[in-house]
């Protein structure tokens, strides 16, 4: 049996459903339609009324969803595209984020983005929002890379009492099929999905797997890649992080979102600022473009990072 | 959809004042009453508070007063039972706190930052709550909290606890333009929700008068818009408020959905107690609108033979008495120490990241 990882998204919600009746669903076209990805595909009709289309209001659904979890209940929010989150920015970031530090009231929501690039998807409906809401105190960021992790980490989301944005990658949707779900790694550590010894990189979401196909190229011109996977943006597990970096030497930090500050920022502060004396070469970074994100594939090939700037890249810090 | 324009015909205000009808307003007694004396000690407490911040010294930040608005925003808390049904107050809901039963000192506290309030120094004066006790704690951003009392109540329906809860929050007029209102205010409608909207049109948002607000000729328009039953009433009388606000609650609890009261009145005084309110035209002062609902008040239960002046003098030294024993207790405690402060953001403490750079 093979599942995808959207598959694994609508496992995860419904074992939640099944498993707690304080959790429901609310988004848009999520109820009989399943949702514009299907994430939601038959949940309305396996817990009839604990599946709701709503209003095209995101500043709305998010605030709902925390006066529900105020009461106990436990939502998950599904964003039509995690582009559209911004509508409900203030109250993820003020309400939901606050709520817990000034009124001692957990908040336990989980906001489901589907995020990132895929070719054609333009400016509007491909955006990677994790670095924007990380900046945020109060909010967990997941980002799962696997099929795995879209499972365990999802159910996981839904139990936290604290709001969690969960960035799930359109481009690993279909493409991206595992045998099972395995077994959950605990939230908020890294993993090591390659190791290796001349360089680290960090890398997360879809831009895991370009990172692990350049590491594989570069193995072939005798070069042994460690590639973390970093799993939760927020909280970021600095030590796994740390640890490779004192093995290689050499750090790439990979990120889909725009270049401007953010989690290859954060990667790269933590480490020249605690691990400064194990840099054998001045650590890198790769983002998307300073642009909004193109239209017509040819472009948006080049505007994010892909195996082959991965590939250049990895080249010049070993080279240093 | 049932759309009522339920003006202030259901009291005018002015025949109240001359021709008091005893008969006709015998059961609403016991409210008017019970508001009344919410509204005295909600304005004793704020005179409190404005002379505390101009003191100086010990009130932290900003203070902003519902100077007029003690009738209106008290006839709709006065619906709500503490610990059972959904409050979202807002800035000029003093009053409305009082008569919902929130303890004085939970107000004291909060503005004199002090860690036994239930804000703890981390945020103060209006913006204070109990979520899980059913009230919610107000953030900044005007029009955000409708959904949250929204929210609270569609979670109740899905768990079965509803009941006869209702939820009730507030708005300013201002505070009607933006979108957090209106996607608030439609998702209340289209989840047909228990749930009452106090609009407190006091004319200015800050210092912008309404005709920079919007264009429609009588905010109450918009409940047809969103398929709500509407009302607009007479701000500064406590006879119709107490009579539309009931109403309006026993209609939300039967069933009919969201429901929008309208008040028209006069903010009387500055913003916050750091503004002289120049901007407010002379002309405003002198109408209707203007007048003080507390005084209003009196003089209609005193017509009604429900109190009297004698009787209003002591509730006012009772008032005054309460005021001075609670800030007597919490200037005694103590504020936030940041190195007892556990700077955790997140209930789930091992993913509190560590310090870093
Ligand atoms: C979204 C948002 N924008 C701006 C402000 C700043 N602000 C605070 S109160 C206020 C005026 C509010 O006017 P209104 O809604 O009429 O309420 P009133 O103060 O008259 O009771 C403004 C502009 C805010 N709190 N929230
Ligand atoms: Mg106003």
């Amino acid at each position: 049996m093979s599942i995808t990882y959207l598959e694994a998204i609508r496992e995860a919600q419904y074992e939640a459903l099944r498993s707690d009746p304080n959790v429901f669903l609310y988004g848009q076209d999520i109820s009989t339609f399943g949702g514009a990805f299907k994430a939601t595909k038959n949940l309305s009709r396996e817990f009839p009324g604990r599946v709701f289309d709503s209003p095209i209001s995101e500043d709305a659904m998010i605030g709902m969803a925390v006066g529900a979890a105020i009461e106990g209940a436990r939502p998950i929010i599904e964003m039509q595209f995690a582009d559209f989150s911004s509508v409900g920015f203030n109250q993820i970031v003020n309400q939901a984020a606050t709520l817990y530090w000034r009124t001692n009231t957990p908040c336990p929501i989980t906001i489901r983005m589907p995020s990132g690039g895929t070719a054609g998807s333009g400016p509007f409906h491909s955006q990677s929002m994790e670095s924007i809401y990380a900046h945020y105190p109060g909010i967990v960021i997941l980002t799962p890379a696997t099929v795995e992790d879209a499972y365990w980490m999802l159910l996981e989301s839904v139990k936290l009492n604290d709001p969690v944005i969960f960035c799930e990658h359109k481009f690993l949707y279909y493409h991206l099929k595992s045998e099972g779900f395995g077994e959950a790694l605990p939230i908020g550590k890294a993993r090591i999905a390659r190791p290796g010894r001349d360089a680290t990189v960090v890398a997360y979401s879809a831009m895991l797997h370009e990172a692990l196909k350049s590491a594989e190229e570069l193995q072939m011109d005798g070069y042994q890649v460690e590639v973390v996977d970093l799993r939760s943006v927020k909280p970021m597990d600095t030590d796994t992080i740390l640890a490779s970096v004192s093995r290689t030497g050499r750090l790439l930090a990979v990120g889909e979102s725009f270049p401007w500050g953010g989690v290859t920022a954060e990667i790269i502060a933590r480490v020249s600022s605690e691990a400064f004396h194990m840099l054998d070469a001045p650590p890198m970074r790769l983002n998307s473009k300073d642009t909004p994100i193109p239209y017509h594939p040819n472009l948006w090939k080049t505007h994010r990072p892909t195996t082959s700037s991965i590939t250049a890249a990895l080249r010049t810090l070993l080279r240093y | 959809m049932m759309w009522m324009k339920c003006t202030i015909s259901i009291v005018p205000a002015t025949s109240t004042l001359h021709s008091p009808d005893v008969a006709v307003h015998a059961d609403m007694r016991e409210d008017f009453l019970k508001t009344l004396r919410c509204i005295i000690l909600s304005r004793i407490l704020e005179e409190k508070l404005g002379s505390l911040y101009r003191a100086g010294g010990r009130i932290v930040g900003g203070v902003y007063l519902g100077r007029g608005q003690e009738a209106f925003s008290a006839a709709a808390g006065n619906n709500l039972r503490y610990g059972k049904d959904i409050y979202g107050p807002l800035i000029r809901d003093q009053a409305g706190r009082i008569a919902y039963g929130e303890p004085l000192l939970d107000a004291m506290r909060t503005y004199l930052g002090v860690i036994t309030g239930p804000m703890r120094g981390r945020d103060g004066n209006i913006h204070r709550g109990r979520p899980r006790e059913g009230c919610m704690a107000m953030i900044s951003h005007l029009g955000s909290l409708l959904s949250v009392v929204a929210g609270a109540l569609f979670a109740r329906r899905l768990r079965g606890t509803l009941g006869d809860t209702v939820g009730a929050t507030s708005i300013g007029d201002g505070g009607t333009s933006t979108g957090a209102f209106h996607e608030g205010l439609n998702m209340a409608a289209v989840e047909k929700l228990p749930l009452v909207i106090s609009v407190a049109n006091n004319q200015f948002a800050y210092s912008t008068p309404t005709s920079r607000q919007y264009a429609c000729e009588d905010l109450v328009d918009r409940a047809r818009g969103y398929g709500i039953e509407g009302y607009s009433v007479d701000g500064t009388d406590l006879l119709a408020c107490v009579a539309t606000f009931r109403t309006a609650f026993a209609r939300a609890r039967a069933g009919h959905g969201p429901q929008m009261v309208v008040g028209k009145l006069l903010r009387l005084g500055g913003h916050g107690e750091h503004d002289d309110a120049s901007y407010i035209p002379d002309s405003a002062r002198h109408k209707h609108e203007a007048r003080d609902c507390i005084e209003v008040a009196k003089k209609q239960a005193i017509d009604l033979g429900w109190i009297t002046e004698a009787e209003i003098r002591t509730w006012e030294e009772e008032s005054r008495r309460e005021v001075d024993a609670a800030q007597a207790i919490a200037s005694k405690e103590p504020t936030p120490d940041p190195y007892r402060e556990t700077w955790h953001a997140l209930s789930t403490s091992e993913l509190v990241e560590g310090q870093h750079g």
